[in-house]
């Protein structure tokens, strides 16, 4: 284990951006946090979440694929991939570091997504222990654990120092050019954090929600299930909870008309949105209890169906605080599921 | 916080399915913490009594479902209005969004509604139990060692702490007092911004549209916004984008539903409500009706049913854009 003060810790910051472009939880003046670009003096912030999930940083919002210019007759395509420098992803929680897991299956299953690719291998996340989930945090029905965040290096902040520990390659050629902050440690602070995060997971509201209804081969029990209806009926067709999500991956691919020529580029796309996969027949998912139903049918049992098991939610809770009717995750499970999670 | 109770709510709405009247009601569902409840239909006092709430986080503005859960329900809906969401009513009528025939208004007294956000701020996360006392709401949280009482009024929802009437322009059945049009200070943030320059406030506005993900929850909660296809859903329409290609774009965006809305929105707040990113869009409109009330005369959207809006009428005493450009400078 190692070990860096507090009072250290912009100094560590500083170490990391020698190198590597460090980003970070920061607070914007609104309330939120948001990951951002750390230069000298910028605070690190104490949020639980982020507002938006970290999973921009290898799957932006949008992202230019190709460019075609045309002269005449003539179409020439330009290839708009860059090789990515190595940058630092530093504080992210136990929940969204295991969606790193979700979104890799998917774009680095073949064909490899190249655009994916690039930034993932590029990318080394620190993770951080959360020592005060929310009441809508539920990572441990999935098996993460708050206090055992997975990452390249694993951290823990108490209130005067920072422990890190690194658990892969990339983490520990990390922590070994921070030597000069970083300091030899026993395990026992982070120890001691760890029992008192058991505790209080044990404590939150959501932390018996079954998901034994769930997983692969439920299709046909859950895809008819007649609460559908009214789960689904005050949904407003937004994409809040798609894009606030760390998993969802869904992208439509679309063409930027530039006058001489066409950006192709893609952007997150939500299930949940009328012309969601629209194609020459028109909709597959006429109505908004079809859509609804997609968005947590894809999680709860094709995703894990086509994935060992492994569930398409990591229990971040944002869509729970961000839904603008509070419709969510966690109700369609105990309605549709049938527990009660108490 | 609010005068009137649960109980109350669900004997009116009780008496009125018994009797016939409806068929349904539309109303909020319990959540899981006591805050996050649901616009949710109900057949029947039994399902109320079982799944009903009302407390200070009933903020959802109901008036725009009606446009799509008349069409398909057998005999009426009973909706439960505040005084601002009669406003929406009263503007979608006018717009000939629904049948007013299928619809039993059961007008409510609103006290204001809280903002969860502000209740974490003072409370801290890890709520595990929230409830109103009187003038306070008292939250129980996973970290603090006694109940954390706050003053309701010092969280009020924006909106609320703007409130622009607590008089219902439209009921069938009013519970409790009726309350008057309110004298508000809903418009110094925007004279706050039209004293900026004009660099200071593309700034500000750059800075807030720029956080902006596009998920469309502004649009898709705004009453005012019912076209059956939006344009920027619509591939035909040459605008439609899912997301911004640029910067530009994105308050392009933000601009054109505001331009959409100006004159038809009634300062409901429920884009700003809804907004994850917390950006203060009904600022853009409350420009609107500002400018709308210089120019023109005051006019509230909603207060009455087939009012015309300044922008949609013509007499002879409207401002020509010559002298609009001039009263723009002045108040710019």
């Amino acid at each position: 284990m190692l070990k860096c003060s507090l009072d250290n810790v912009q100094t560590l910051f500083a170490e990391i951006a020698k190198e590597a472009k460090l980003y970070l939880p920061i607070d914007n003046a609104d309330g939120t946090a948001v990951f951002g670009e750390w230069s000298r003096g910028v605070a690190w912030s104490n949020a639980l979440n982020t507002a938006k999930s970290p999973k921009d940083f290898f799957f932006p919002q949008t992202e230019d694929l190709m460019r075609f210019r045309t002269e005449g007759k003539k179409i020439e395509v330009i290839d708009v991939r860059r090789e990515s420098d190595d940058f630092v992803v530093f504080g992210v929680r136990a929940c969204d570091v295991k969606s790193f897991d979700v979104l890799d299956r998917v774009f680095l299953s073949e064909p490899c997504d190249s655009f994916y690719a690039e930034k993932r291998a590029h990318g080394i996340i620190v993770s951080l222990a959360c020592t005060r989930p929310a009441e809508t945090c539920f990572c441990g029905i999935f098996g993460i654990h708050a206090a055992e965040p997975a990452g390249d290096v694993s951290a823990w902040k108490t209130e005067d120092a920072l422990y890190l520990r690194a658990n892969t390659e990339k983490g520990t050629a990390l922590v070994a050019r921070l030597s000069s902050v970083l300091e030899e440690c026993s395990d026992d602070a982070v120890n001691a954090q760890k029992e008192s995060i058991a505790k209080i997971m044990n404590k939150l509201p959501l932390k018996d929600l079954s998901t034994e209804a769930f997983g692969g081969g439920k299709t046909q029990d859950l895809f008819h299930s007649p609460a559908w209806d009214a789960l689904s009926s005050a949904c407003l067709g937004c994409g809040t909870c798609t894009f606030v999500c760390p998993t969802c991956q869904c992208y439509d691919i679309k063409d930027f008309n530039t006058g001489n020529g066409v950006i192709r580029y893609r952007c997150w796309d939500s299930c949940m949105y009328s012309e969601f996969t629209k194609m020459a027949h028109g909709n597959n998912r006429l109505t908004q209890k079809e859509r609804f139903r997609q968005r947590f049918m894809h999680k709860l049992v094709y995703y894990p169906e086509n994935n060992d098991g492994l569930f398409g939610c990591v229990g971040c809770g944002r869509c729970l605080a961000k839904c603008p009717i509070s419709m969510n995750i966690v109700k369609v499970m105990k309605q549709i599921g049938g527990n009660k999670g108490e | 916080m609010q005068k009137i109770t649960r109980e109350q709510l669900i004997d009116q709405a009780s008496e009125l399915l018994a009797n016939g009247t409806v068929s349904t009601v539309l109303g909020w569902g319990a959540g899981e913490f006591g805050y996050d409840v649901t616009p949710t239909l109900f057949k029947t006092a039994e399902e109320m009594q079982n799944g009903f709430v009302f407390n200070d986080f009933c903020g959802a503005n109901f008036s725009k479902y009606l446009v799509s859960k008349t069409k398909t329900l057998e005999g009426k809906l009973l909706v439960f209005l505040k005084p601002c969401d009669t406003y929406s009513f009263n503007q979608l009528l006018t717009e000939h969004r629904f049948d007013r025939e299928k619809v039993y208004v059961v007008g409510i007294p609103c006290e204001g509604m809280a903002d969860i956000a502000k209740v974490k701020e003072i409370s801290g996360e890890g709520i595990s139990s929230i409830a109103s006392d009187g003038d306070r709401i008292v939250v129980t949280t996973l970290y603090a060692d006694a109940p954390v009482k706050i003053d309701a009024r010092n969280v009020l929802a924006e909106r609320c702490i703007h409130c622009k009437s607590k008089k219902h322009v439209a009921y069938d059945t009013l519970l409790g007092e009726e309350g008057d049009v309110v004298a508000s200070a809903r418009f110094d943030e925007v004279t706050r911004l039209e004293s900026m320059t004009p660099d200071e406030r593309f700034a500000f506005w750059q800075n807030e549209l720029s956080k902006c993900i596009r998920c469309n929850a502004c649009r898709d909660a705004c009453p005012a916004c019912t076209c059956e296809t939006c344009v920027f859903d619509n591939p035909k329409s040459g605008v439609e984008n899912k997301s911004p290609s640029n910067s530009f774009e994105e308050q392009m965006f933000h601009i054109i539903r505001a331009f959409h809305v100006a004159g038809r929105c009634t300062d409901c707040g429920e884009c700003a409500r809804v907004c994850p990113q917390n950006i203060p869009l009904h600022l853009l409109n409350r420009k609107f009706i500002k400018d709308i009330n210089t120019f023109y005369g005051e006019y509230q959207a909603g207060a009455e049913v087939g009012s015309r809006s300044p922008l949609t009428d013509y007499t002879t005493e409207d401002l020509e854009p010559s002298e609009i450009f001039v009263g723009r400078n002045e108040h710019a």
